[in-house]
């Protein structure tokens, strides 16, 4: 079943169109990752979401009903600008926040005293912001954003910002909250940072929806056939020994080895290669090129004709 | 708990838990205070200083300044201007006094110094010098005349009038009033409500940038609607001003009665009446006190609860849907900017109106009725300050429903155009904001 689903989204600005009737559907339990170029419309897809704007046109349903006013209840959103209030204390305000979430206060206490707990930083509780440093605060944001037990977590650029321990941290917690059956969606035009866990990824360029689909499959499609091998030997006799089948793109001399980085064309399969490869050299490393998330956008780009350039 | 409440609630705790706050709070009534027993004390002081002046008189007058209290006058037989100059140094001389010989024609003398003289000894000088002069003419007259009694006779002409006047009211009832409690009231009223739009007009505007550049906002419009934030900061703010406006009320009133006791026992209404009466001139001193005895009345008659409760009645009103109105024109420009310093293009058109309210309201206490008084007390940007001023001296009924409604209505439209400008402007980073930009936000439909 769909846990959220938005159908031909459309939102305009005065001047430009920022959404060109895009679709998303997401399922419970998985890790959606919403990819794309700064500009391409993501944060707006995300505000709409959050009821923070609206679409001129188009449906939103969050759990099968029509997207409103009280499931903001049921969403936890962590956004691209985040910040808190410098003066107020870390406590205090993690409670504001949370109240403002539908929580009520004795309830907000207890779990942000479990949560502190966890993170071993129950001592920060009447620091005043200001006085954390910037690791600190994005904790806190953090904890904030998933203290009201969202059933919809909505991450903008969630990478952006945060240093490799917190990032690692946040990676941990968020797929044991989608272990706990959170439905995450994730934006980011940092593809690379979000692939290895997402389960599903649409690709926004342009304001529209150029790729949707789940990873795997994705992955699949536009798998290359290309190979690397690394190897010692003689490399002329190699490669004189090849099938036509076989193209090969690019040759590196290292030190210690040789590489090769081959396309396979007509159906010839991995263990073709190999057996063609093995009485002539012997081999360091075999591995197939698997085109990141980048490398399709730009495909996928390029074979709809699509400019590159980003607004 | 509703979120407005909650959001209210911080608004305000955050500001009043504030250290320059409490600073501000309590520092004021003491600082008010000690200026006013400062000018007390000054009041109640006498110039003690001892002072004494060298005549030249070359006129026929025999003596005509006498030493009195601490000024002391030494006349200068058969001495030289320039000796006499000397002898501001040698005998200590405060200044010196030279009275020409035409001084009945002139009517004109000098007083010489180093220093610049003080306002008594000039007027000391000046009218005992008058004095002397008016006593020999008046006499001379009352000889030529022949009439001995001239002079009791002219005296009983002086007649100090008092003008009380008296309002009708509207059940033909007729009441008591003071034009000058009526225009000190109204004034110091409208220029309160001045002072608060702005302090805390700015105080929501600056809360709003925080927000901004605090990079919390999307976090908080994700749980409320922007519209529940600005309210509950323009409220908010608003019970931190009247907080701090009642202890001010408070604190001062307390430390008045505190301080009066203990530094000025047994003054009371009548003797300070009685030492502002002496300080005027004391030839009309009787007569004065007469006058200001009957100002009193008025005062006293003035005061009945009717006038006291329509007063306070507009005062609350037009200074909550004042505050309201421009509050609400403030958060929008606060939301348009990146920080204070881009305010200063959209705080124009916001200020304007404000000060230029305050002169019509001196305007309109100079003549209540007038066009400008009217029209500045109907349209809604102007009628709080105005229409302040002129509810002291009475404003027929329909005028004050016209000017309260069209108040309610302007505060429901602003608020509701700040709100639009509002929800555009908190999600615009680094982006340079022109009154173009801004009216395009005004067509966005959500």
């Amino acid at each position: 079943m769909m846990f959220f689903e938005a159908k031909n989204i459309v939102k305009q600005y005065a001047g430009h169109t920022a959404l060109k009737g895009v679709s998303i559907s997401v399922s419970e339990g998985s890790i959606f990752g919403l990819l794309g170029p700064n500009g391409a419309g993501k944060t707006t897809l995300i505000r709409i979401i959050n009821q923070i704007t609206g679409p001129d046109s188009g449906e939103v349903f969050f759990n099968g009903e029509p997207l409103k006013a009280e499931h903001v209840h049921h969403i936890g959103y962590l956004p691209e600008e985040r910040g808190l209030y410098k003066k107020m204390k870390v406590g205090e305000q993690s409670i504001y926040l949370a109240q403002l979430k539908g929580m009520s206060k004795q309830d907000a206490t207890a779990k942000l005293q479990a949560w502190f707990k966890k993170f071993d930083i129950l001592e920060w509780w009447d620091k005043k912001v200001e006085e954390l440093s910037k690791g600190m605060a994005q904790k806190i944001q953090f904890i904030t954003t998933i203290l009201h037990e969202p059933k919809l977590l909505i991450f903008d650029e969630p990478f952006s910002g945060f240093d490799p321990i917190n990032a690692n941290l946040l990676k941990k917690e968020i797929l044991e909250l989608r272990d706990k059956g959170c439905t995450i969606i994730f934006s980011t035009h940092n593809m690379a940072s979000v692939e290895e866990i997402c389960d599903h990824i649409a690709l926004i360029h342009k304001s529209e929806k150029i790729l949707d689909g789940s990873f795997e499959d994705i992955k699949k499609e536009y798998r290359t056939n290309t190979y690397n091998v690394s190897f010692t030997g003689d490399q002329e006799k190699l490669k004189a020994n090849l099938s036509s089948d076989i193209e090969i793109l690019e040759h590196q001399s290292g030190k210690e080895f040789e590489s090769l980085r081959l396309k396979l064309n007509n159906g010839t399969s991995s263990n073709d290669l190999l057996n063609q490869i093995l009485p002539h050299v012997e081999i360091v490393s075999f591995n197939e090129i698997i085109p990141s998330m980048n490398d399709i956008f730009i495909r996928v780009v390029n074979e709809k004709n699509l400019s590159l350039d980003f607004e | 708990m509703n979120k407005i409440l909650i959001i209210i609630q911080r608004e305000y705790l955050s500001r009043v838990k504030k250290k320059s706050f409490l600073l501000l709070t309590f520092l004021t009534p003491i600082l008010i205070a000690g200026i006013y027993a400062f000018m007390i004390w000054m009041m109640m002081k006498d110039d003690t200083e001892k002072r004494t002046i060298g005549v030249i008189n070359e006129s026929e007058l025999v003596s005509p300044v006498e030493s009195k209290d601490f000024t002391t006058f030494e006349y200068l037989e058969n001495t030289s201007f320039d000796e006499a100059k000397k002898m501001l140094d040698t005998k200590g001389y405060y200044a010196l006094l030279k009275i020409p010989k035409d001084i009945l024609e002139s009517q004109s003398t000098e007083l010489f110094s180093f220093k610049q003289v003080t306002i008594e000894v000039k007027s000391e000088v000046g009218s005992q010098i008058r004095n002397h002069i008016e006593t020999i003419k008046r006499s001379k007259i009352i000889a030529e005349a022949n009439m001995p009694d001239l002079e009791q006779k002219l005296a009983a002409t002086k007649t100090p009038i008092s003008v009380k006047t008296i309002k009708f009211g509207d059940d033909g009832e007729i009441k008591q009033s003071s034009t000058e409690i009526a225009m000190g009231l109204g004034f110091a009223m409208s220029f309160i409500i001045y002072m608060f739009i702005f302090m805390y007009g700015v105080q929501v505007m600056r809360g709003v940038i925080e927000e901004k550049s605090n990079r919390i906002i999307e976090v908080i419009i994700s749980s409320v609607k922007p519209f529940q934030l600005m309210m509950g900061k323009i409220v908010g703010v608003a019970m931190v001003g009247l907080t701090q406006f009642l202890m001010w009320v408070i604190l001062s009133g307390a430390i008045i009665m505190i301080g009066s006791a203990i530094f000025l026992p047994g003054l009371d209404a009548s003797s300070i009446q009685q030492a502002s009466s002496i300080s005027q001139l004391p030839s009309t001193g009787q007569a004065m006190n007469q006058a200001q005895l009957n100002m009193m009345q008025d005062v006293l008659g003035t005061f009945d609860m009717a006038y006291i409760m329509s007063i306070l009645g507009g005062f609350i009103f037009f200074f909550l849907a004042g505050y309201l109105l421009y509050s609400a024109l403030f958060a929008a420009v606060g939301s348009a900017v990146d920080n204070e310093t881009e305010t200063q293009q959209f705080m124009l058109p916001i200020s304007l109106p404000l000060v230029l309210a305050l002169y019509i309201g001196m305007a309109a206490a100079k003549n209540p009725e007038g066009a400008i008084a009217f029209w500045g007390s109907i349209i809604p940007l102007t009628s709080p300050i105005v229409m302040l001023v002129r509810i002291p001296f009475g404003v027929p009924l329909w005028e004050l429903l016209l000017s309260m409604g069209l108040l309610v209505a302007s505060f429901i439209f602003v608020t509701w155009v700040a709100a639009k400008i509002y929800r555009t402007g908190i999600l615009m980073y680094g982006k340079k904001v022109s009154y173009k930009e801004i009216w395009k936000w005004l067509r966005y439909h959500r």
